[in-house]
């Protein structure tokens, strides 16, 4: 009797000890996240300022600002969208509705898989034998825009296809007994009823996107532009320029990569504001997801 | 009657559409298959593949180039394997704690707190590595180099730990909760139902997830680009600055790099060892995932 009361005391001592051990792992992910915020604030807070967001980088570091640099990452995004999301959704669309279960789709499944595991650098030396050299596109944003797009290009493929699979097939079973063919049914019902959580997929791909380094700096943006690409807006007919596709280009990561690796203290403290805008503008994305799948969850009741 | 036929064919070129849009997918793996290989073959011609894989040292910017890819490797691998030591117990550990203990109010709180781990830039970890991180741990290892592999790879394994929970949570979860009432019922405590019963059950899960991270750990680029130094070194001591694989394509491309030059094909010979390197473990993965379905 002794032996298995101590035997039991014994185990619950480990369960409980393991209890703790939990919990502090727990927290520190925690810790390190909260210290790795108020290292950016304490650092870089004092950087920041009207004058930050609106001057180019400079060899002096009070001066440096990130001009080049949000405007880049905006420019940079916005050919991502464009590029990914059409492409995207409708294989997306392709996977979940029209396609059969053959080796085919197999093949299709297993390698978007796969290229959702490959590093995003390995993404930047594609883009650089192909889009810089051979299909002629430059080390401009239109490159960039493609490789990111390449990139999140699996995301936004999962993202689609869960929300469809999420929406009932008696939707789809009424639509086509009234008629309907394939593509009515897709674009009156599936489309609508999916497009919260493809949103809510897209928005987090373009949050990854605009975190990304590596395959920029492979493609050969430069780290010290001091100019901003071409306006988009042109004073003749048809008053949009596309030249700013073609154009140099910098992106808040790479300003904020540049800075780090200066041995300077002036420039790690602009780095550090660097990162705090990154940092705000990527949870501001994230929260902006979340919230656009809180508001479509609530609309749609099945 | 006509009518239905200009239907007809507005179908089947919307179906001809979406489907290519889905093969794009393969599209780009060939493309980057393709570019690698054709470079690396150019980089063969003037490189012997013994070299290659035998030589100590990489030099390839000297005036008297040297083209061994092992200190690269073994940059890469170094910092891949703190980054395990460090997933791996706290990973596991944080997995099985919010599985089969925590209390449901306390998962749904700590769950998007791990995600946000996950969403933050690459850079900003780098910084947090070179200026936060290794001044702290010079304190405590005073021959630690301003950049060296213990920091980045700390970093790292914390990095991975979000995406290792959530693959090995669900593969956890899978198991059925009769089994572990089974457990309970003869008289086991927490622990012991989770690492005896739970964990071998969930065993090819949890292994995916590590695969992947693993494999995550090998394509990182800029904490270590950062953190790690531009320095490759043949060495297995972490307090050491080393490269890896994409570091040294990072500090390539950051240079100036006229297209079709030795050098130029190096950062590809680079990039194709590495794809294959996480190609080998992404496809262990993925078997190892088709596993745990087939199991239930």
């Amino acid at each position: 009797m002794k032996d298995i009361k101590r035997r039991i005391a014994f185990n619950k001592f480990w369960n409980n000890l393991f209890l703790i051990a939990g919990l502090l792992s727990t927290l520190v992910g925690l810790v390190l996240l909260f210290a790795l915020m108020a290292n950016l604030l304490i650092d870089g807070a004092s950087r920041l300022s009207y004058k930050f967001f609106t001057s180019f980088p400079s060899r002096f570091p009070n001066e440096a600002g990130i001009l080049s640099a949000w405007v880049g990452s905006f420019l940079v995004l916005i050919v991502t969208a464009f590029a990914a999301i059409p492409l995207g959704v409708a294989a997306g669309i392709y996977l979940e509705e029209y396609a059969k279960k053959n080796w085919l789709t197999d093949i299709i499944e297993i390698n978007i898989a796969n290229l959702a595991g490959v590093p995003s650098i390995v993404y930047g030396l594609l883009a650089l034998g192909s889009f810089v050299y051979f299909f002629k596109f430059g080390e401009s944003i239109l490159t960039a825009g493609f490789t990111l797009a390449l990139l999140i290009l699996p995301m936004v493929i999962m993202a689609t296809r869960e929300a469809i699979r999420a929406i009932p097939n008696s939707i789809r079973e009424a639509s086509y007994a009234m008629g309907a063919t394939k593509w009515q049914t897709v674009q009156s019902h599936i489309i609508p009823y999916s497009t919260g959580g493809i949103l809510t997929g897209v928005i987090i791909g373009l949050s990854r996107a605009i975190g990304e380094t590596a395959p920029i700096i492979t493609i050969g943006a430069l780290t010290f532009i001091a100019f901003l690409p071409s306006s988009p807006f042109s004073s003749e007919f048809p008053f949009i320029s596309f030249k700013w596709l073609n154009d140099p280009f910098t992106v808040l990561p790479i300003q904020m990569f540049n800075w780090v690796s200066r041995p300077q203290r002036e420039f790690q403290l602009n780095a550090a504001a660097a990162g705090i805008v990154l940092m705000v503008m990527t949870l501001l994305m994230n929260g902006f997801a979340i919230y656009v799948r809180y508001r479509f969850r609530k609309r749609i009741k099945w | 009657m006509k009518r239905n036929r200009g239907k007809k064919i507005k179908e089947i070129i919307i179906e001809a559409i979406l489907f290519f849009c889905a093969l794009s997918s393969i599209f780009i793996t060939i493309g980057i298959v393709f570019i690698l290989s054709y470079e690396s073959l150019g980089f063969f011609k003037e490189v012997s593949i013994k070299e290659f894989l035998t030589e100590t040292q990489w030099t390839p910017l000297f005036a008297e180039p040297k083209f061994g890819i092992l200190p690269l490797v073994s940059g890469t691998l170094l910092t891949t394997a703190i980054a395990l030591v460090v997933a791996l117990p706290l990973g596991l550990t944080v997995t099985v704690y919010l599985s089969e203990y925590a209390p449901h109010k306390l998962r749904e709180t700590i769950k998007p707190v791990l995600e946000l781990l996950a969403a933050v830039p690459t850079v900003v970890y780098g910084y947090f590595a070179l200026l936060f991180l290794t001044p702290l741990l010079q304190k405590f290892i005073p021959d630690l180099s301003g950049f060296n592999a213990l920091s980045p790879g700390i970093i790292m394994g914390i990095m991975i730990i979000p995406y290792v929970s959530s693959v090995s949570e669900d593969a956890m979860k899978a198991v059925p909760m009769h089994i572990r009432e089974g457990s309970y019922a003869m008289g086991a405590t927490k622990l012991q139902t989770a690492f005896k019963v739970v964990i071998p059950s969930a065993f090819s899960g949890i292994a995916a997830a590590f695969i992947m991270g693993i494999s995550r750990a090998i394509g990182e680029t800029m904490v270590v680009a950062i953190a790690a130094g531009m320095l490759p070194n043949f060495t297995v001591n972490p307090l050491e600055p080393v490269q890896t694989l994409t570091g040294y394509i990072v500090q390539v491309s950051l240079g100036d790099v006229p297209h079709g030059t030795i050098e130029y094909k190096t950062i590809f010979a680079a990039g194709m060892t590495l794809f294959l390197m996480t190609l080998c473990f992404n496809i262990l993965g993925f078997w190892l995932r088709k596993r745990i379905r087939e199991a239930y």
